[in-house]
């Protein structure tokens, strides 16, 4: 007797818990079914803005601020040092790349000529930023 | 006697037309893209690449296709360049570029020839398009203004030196197909 009314109420806990959770947890992905495809995030225009972007934090690389869809990085080119590279930098009014020197370091380092292979891929730090609020609420201040 | 020199004009008329149009239609079908990419060689290297580009597929749907920038349009030109291309057609028969590998090795050279040209025509097919008159500098960013002005300038002032007789394909090399291996971005950046 006692050990079936403890079941029951174990039962009758374990349900109102799960449809309380079924009804409040929503992920990100809200109502989407997960067999159908996602619908498109809307589109959000690409910031440019003169003068650069401010950095979340001191030693942040900096954003791009401008389009760099045209650009070419592969193998035989890279079409941001156009504007970046020590030569170019001075007329095309452009932030130099590493100007101290950091992209022009080896795994070594030792100095390179050009800007060094492990720095070569610069969107995979410096990217274009879009103007969107974050997705999930964010109260990151970095050190200034 | 009379009769004859009116019926022999009718015939050289008649005669002329045909042939006219004949080698006009003639030359018109060399013009197409359809025509540049029956050869392998141009469809399976420069056409691919410039179906990723803005000159192919762009929010307005405007294409430019392969005579539209490489093939004059005034006629002298145009003619001028088709006698040229019977190059193109024996290295086609000498299988110059066959392969990716052979088309690779060459694209230097390639790219360095038709700088060339483009630069002694002054970017002649480009403007085709691309107007300074038509450029709402407005809507262009401040990096592109800046530059697009001071062309403009230079090209009104008819003082081609001051910059160096710059044109279109001075910075805007690598648009509509890759950049060949040992191409230094700092040749689209010509000096002050």
């Amino acid at each position: 007797m006692k050990k079936s009314i403890v079941t029951m109420l174990v039962a009758v806990v374990t349900l109102v818990f799960a449809g309380a959770a079924a009804s409040d947890t929503m992920s990100l992905r809200g109502g989407q079914p997960i067999e159908d495809d996602s619908k498109a995030p809307a589109k959000a225009k690409m910031v440019i803005k003169e003068g650069g972007l401010e950095r979340s934090f001191k030693t942040a690389p900096p954003s791009v601020p401008h389009k760099i869809d045209k650009e070419q990085i592969n193998l035989k080119v890279n079409t941001c040092m156009k504007c970046h590279s020590a030569e170019t930098y001075k007329k095309e009014k452009a932030p130099q790349a590493g100007k101290d020197g950091s992209h022009y370091l080896d795994r070594n380092g030792k100095k390179t000529a050009k800007v060094a292979a492990r720095r070569y891929f610069c969107n995979q730090c410096h990217t274009p930023q879009v103007d969107k609020a974050p997705l999930v609420e964010n109260t990151f201040q970095g050190a200034k | 006697m009379k009769n004859g020199t009116v019926r022999l004009l009718v015939i050289g008329v008649i005669l002329g037309i045909i042939l006219w149009g004949g080698f006009n239609t003639a030359l018109e079908v060399t013009n197409t893209e359809q025509f540049c990419i029956s050869c392998h060689e141009m469809e399976a290297t420069v056409y691919q690449e410039l179906q990723d580009t803005p000159h192919y597929t762009n929010r307005t749907g405007v294409r430019a296709t392969c005579p539209d920038c490489h093939v004059p349009k005034e006629w002298i030109h145009k003619i001028v360049r088709k006698i040229k291309a019977s190059n193109e057609i024996y290295h086609k028969i000498l299988g110059t570029i066959d392969t990716p590998e052979k088309f690779e090795a060459k694209r230097m050279q390639l790219a360095q020839n038709v700088w060339k040209s483009m630069k002694s025509t002054d970017s002649r097919e480009c403007r085709n398009c691309h107007a300074f008159d038509s450029m709402d500098f407005d809507k262009q960013e401040a990096r592109s203004v800046n530059k697009h002005e001071e062309m403009e300038e230079a090209g009104e002032a008819h003082d081609a030196s001051s910059k160096e007789g710059r044109t279109c394909i001075d910075c805007h090399k690598g648009i509509a197909h890759q950049l060949p291996d040992g191409f230094d971005p700092a040749w689209n950046s010509p000096g002050e």
